[in-house]
Order: C-alpha cells, then sequence, then structure tokens
C-alpha cells in the first residue's frame, strides 16, 4: 500500500478529518496548543498504522480515540483539561462544522506570515511538519520552531479562538484568503513539475478554499480564489512535458484541460459575480476564465482581458498587474505601445524576472533581436526556478 | 487579560505636533483626553511620560553601575507613554488600539499573568 493513489487517499482521509478534530478539541479542552500536540499525535499514529493496516471505516472516530487516549497519559499534569476529556464522546452531538475559527486563529495577523502558512497546513490540514518542511524544501527544525512559537503566540499573547466581528471580517477574512492563495502559488505557479513523489500542497490550497467556500458561501472573494484555483488547476496537465518543461500557454494542448471543472469554475465566477462586490480574487479569476474558454490562443479574447486587467489594477494597483495588463495591450493596440508601457515599470520591476522576459517577447516581436537576448538573459540571471530557467536558455540560443 | 499600550512617538510625529498652532494642538490633545473617557471601562490606568531629553540610563551589565544621559535605546522612535489595560483577548486590544488617535506607533504586550 504504497502507490501514489493510496498515498494521495491517505492525505485526503487525514485532510477532511485533522481539522474538524482540531477545533473539536480546542473547544472541548479550551486550550489551542494541547488540543493540537494531540491531532499532530494522532495523526502520526495514523500515517504509521493505516499504510498497512489499511484505512478505518471511521476514520474520524479512530483519530478521536488515539488523541483522546494521549491526551489522558499525557495530561496527568493538567488536570483541568484531562477532566474535560475524560467526560468527552465522540461524536459528540450533531457537530457543527468548526474549522472557521480554527483558520482565524491560524491566520491571526498578530502572527508571521511563514507561521501562519505552516499552522494552517498542520492544524487544518492535518500534515506533519515533516512532510511540511519537504513540501517547502526547508530542514523540519525551522518548521518546528515556526511552530512551537506561533502556539505559544497565541496563547501567551491572548489570541481568541474566534471568527471576527463583523466590522473586522473582510479584512481578516483578506488575511486568510492571503495565505491559501500565497499556499497555492508556492504549490503551484513555482511548480517545477517534477515533484511527483512530494505532497501537492495544491490539494491542500484547494481543500482550504473549498472549506471556506463552505463555510462562507456568501463571501465573493472566497468564491473568486476558489474559482481561480480550480481554473489553474483544470490546465495543470497542459503546462509541462513529460521532461518537465514548460509549456507556454499559446503553445498548450488545449484539449487536455478538463473542461467540465473549467464550467464549473465559471459559474463559481458568476455566482460570486451576482454579489457586486467585486475584489481582486474575483477579476483574477475572471481573466483566468477569459483565458480558459478560447478555443485557442488566436480566438482569446484580448479587449476583455484588458478590461479585467484595467479593473484589478483600479481595485489593486501593483506594478506586477500593469505587466500582466501590458501583456493584454500588445494583442489589442500593438507592440510597440506594450512595449512604452513596460519600459514605464522599469523602476519598480528591473528585478523581476518575467519584466526582463516580457520585454524579450516585445523586443522580439518589434525585430530588436540583440536586444531582446539581452533581456532574455537578465531574466535568466535573476530566476531560480529550473524549468523557467530551461525555457529561457532554449530562447536566448534559439531566437 | 491585561496588557500594556507602549505608546511610541516618531520625529515626523514630534514635528507635526510642534508645527500645529494653539488651537489645533488643543484639539489633537482632547482628541487624546476623549479616547481616555471613551475607554475608561477597559483601562486601569496610564501614564505619560517626559520627553526623552530627561532619561537616564543605568547600565548594571559589568561590575560597577554605569550611569548614561538618555534613553537605553537611542532612536527616531521613543516612548512617549503607557496604559495598562484589561480585555478578553488581542482581537480587542487591537480594535481599541485602532482607534487610538495620536502617536503613530503602539506595541501592546501582554502582562505575565
Amino acid at each position: 500500500m504504497n502507490t501514489a493513489a493510496t498515498q494521495a487517499e491517505l492525505a485526503r482521509v487525514v485532510r477532511d478529518h485533522a481539522g474538524r478534530l482540531a477545533a473539536s478539541l480546542v473547544t472541548l479542552i479550551g486550550d489551542f496548543s494541547t488540543a493540537e500536540d494531540l491531532v499532530q499525535d494522532a495523526i502520526e499514529a495514523a500515517l504509521e498504522h493505516w499504510p498497512h493496516e489499511g484505512i478505518p471505516s471511521n476514520p474520524d472516530g479512530w483519530l478521536y480515540t488515539v488523541a483522546r487516549r494521549r491526551g489522558l497519559d499525557a495530561l496527568k499534569r493538567h488536570a483541568r483539561y484531562r477532566e474535560k476529556l475524560a467526560l468527552a464522546a465522540w461524536p459528540p452531538q450533531p457537530v457543527p462544522d468548526d474549522r472557521l475559527r480554527l483558520i482565524f486563529t491560524c491566520c491571526h495577523p498578530a502572527l508571521p506570515r511563514t507561521a501562519q502558512i505552516a499552522l494552517t497546513l498542520r492544524v487544518v490540514c492535518g500534515l506533519t511538519t515533516a512532510q511540511i518542511a519537504r513540501a517547502f524544501l526547508i530542514p523540519e527544525t525551522t518548521v518546528a520552531q515556526r511552530i512551537t512559537r506561533a502556539k505559544r503566540k497565541i496563547s501567551d499573547a491572548g489570541i481568541p479562538y474566534q471568527i471576527p466581528d463583523a466590522d473586522e471580517l473582510v479584512a481578516r477574512l483578506s488575511e486568510v484568503l492571503s495565505v491559501v492563495y500565497l499556499l497555492f502559488n508556492e504549490a503551484y505557479l513555482s511548480s517545477t513539475g517534477e515533484q511527483a513523489q512530494s505532497r501537492d500542497l495544491a490539494d491542500d490550497a484547494e481543500f482550504l478554499a473549498t472549506v471556506l467556500g463552505t463555510l462562507m458561501p456568501n463571501e465573493p472573494e472566497v468564491l473568486g480564489l476558489l474559482a481561480l484555483i480550480r481554473l489553474h488547476r483544470a490546465r495543470a496537465i497542459a503546462r509541462f512535458t513529460d521532461a518537465g518543461e514548460i509549456v507556454q500557454l499559446p503553445d498548450q494542448d488545449r484539449t487536455l484541460w478538463d473542461q467540465d471543472a473549467i464550467i464549473k469554475a465559471t459559474k463559481l465566477i458568476a455566482r460570486a459575480a451576482g454579489f457586486k462586490r467585486p475584489g481582486p480574487y474575483q477579476l483574477q479569476a475572471a481573466i483566468v476564465a477569459v483565458h480558459a474558454e478560447a478555443p485557442s490562443w488566436q480566438d482569446t479574447d484580448w479587449e476583455q482581458i484588458l478590461v479585467l486587467y484595467t479593473m484589478l489594477d483600479g481595485l489593486a494597483p501593483s506594478p506586477v498587474t500593469k505587466l500582466h495588463r501590458a501583456v493584454a495591450l500588445r494583442y489589442v493596440s500593438g507592440s510597440q505601445t506594450a512595449l512604452s508601457e513596460v519600459d514605464s515599470l522599469a523602476d519598480s520591476l528591473a528585478g523581476y524576472h518575467l519584466w526582463h522576459a516580457t520585454r524579450a517577447e516585445l523586443l522580439r516581436d518589434q525585430g530588436r533581436a540583440q536586444e531582446a537576448r539581452a533581456a532574455d538573459q537578465q531574466a535568466l540571471a535573476l530566476t531560480t526556478n529550473p524549468a523557467e530557467q530551461s525555457l529561457l536558455r532554449q530562447r536566448i540560443s534559439w531566437a | 487579560m491585561k496588557y500594556v499600550l507602549m505608546f511610541v512617538d516618531t520625529e515626523q510625529f514630534a514635528a507635526d505636533l510642534a508645527a500645529m498652532d494653539e488651537g489645533e494642538r488643543e484639539r489633537a490633545y482632547g482628541r487624546v483626553l476623549q479616547w481616555f473617557t471613551d475607554n475608561a471601562d477597559k483601562i486601569t490606568s496610564h501614564t505619560h511620560l517626559m520627553p526623552p531629553h530627561t532619561a537616564t540610563t543605568v547600565r548594571m551589565e559589568g561590575g560597577e553601575p554605569l550611569v548614561t544621559d538618555g534613553p537605553f535605546v537611542e532612536g527616531k522612535e521613543v516612548i512617549s507613554g503607557f496604559a495598562e489595560i484589561d480585555v478578553a483577548n488581542l482581537d480587542e486590544a487591537l480594535r481599541l488600539v485602532k482607534s487610538w488617535p495620536a502617536c503613530p506607533l503602539v506595541e501592546i504586550r501582554p502582562i505575565t499573568a
């Protein structure tokens, strides 16, 4: 029982139950850190037993029983927690899904971003410290330290275990969405295509967005982020060759895209738009949807994309958005106009490899081959992603 | 939970305050007084400090105590006052601090229980 499929099934079952268990135990015991330790123990035990014993028919009950038994052992000194645990039974009546409180606590703005991400993965998605370390290519001790510090801050600084009040909700939700989006970016957009053996954090990002979408169905930005993630993933298979080389959007085999998933995600965007509260995630999802719906690169509705990027830059101005907008501008108004737009971003983006790479494409389009090659070379020097490096190398030697 | 709010002045803030005319400054002080009045149920005590030029620091790190002029951190940001508050949790402390009408930096620290 060690195939990729069973590993994925194991990950899915743990993810489905770990967060719920953590949420219930925090409520029950009243101490975030203690409850989290028990859940982590239970997950470690599951990862040890399930691969050869098989996944039990009631995984949540199994995890709970282990967590409870460990808790009763470990909490000898904490009579108060122990008593609460001793009296508890699983499942404690119709369980309300408490994971929202858990997510808001893990993504509290008083915690550093790296800790928010590690804590969310561990507490809400049930990853072990070792799995997180492997996924981010950082030492396990670093992850352990981040989590220990974050948990200590939660209890010592009095970070509450609660859903923020209505007047704080928008700001706090945007913090949560940033964490999920960063996680997805890290896992998906900067992936190298050759990580079949490691855990796919994009699964976890989609899972978190799905949980948020279920628990906050009336927040259009949540739906927007969920649609954005699903649209990217629906096309993931076409992004790399078997050898792990990047295939750029114009060259992708669109028949590989999951049309069913694209249609569903588009419906999600429409539902979000119905709330008439546009936001950056909805707009980004809409842009990706325009690409996803185009039967070919030539048939892309660039005017629509240009409008969406203009709106996005109005809502959340950023030089990177302006760079993307310039790419759309190329197909609407020509490469000369796009190039002057790109050149005007030099001050803020000269350290960004995609600025140079975009410039290179526009220069090449203008017949300025030598400058184009120089720009590609600068882009190459600025990226560490092997797939991107290989693409740029090809361009430099061929074009 | 009890927290201490440490109010921190910056050079820019001091300059802005100095540049105000009498009336403006009165109104600025008035807003601070109003804030303390509005939140009197959460604030257990508060103190405003004399400016940093009045500070004296004693270092007792090696053998003889060393007395020096000035605050222990020389910098552009100086602590200008304290308030002790008693609220349910960090979110409540944050809510309170976000309505603070004066200096641009506030550090929130829980008090050892």
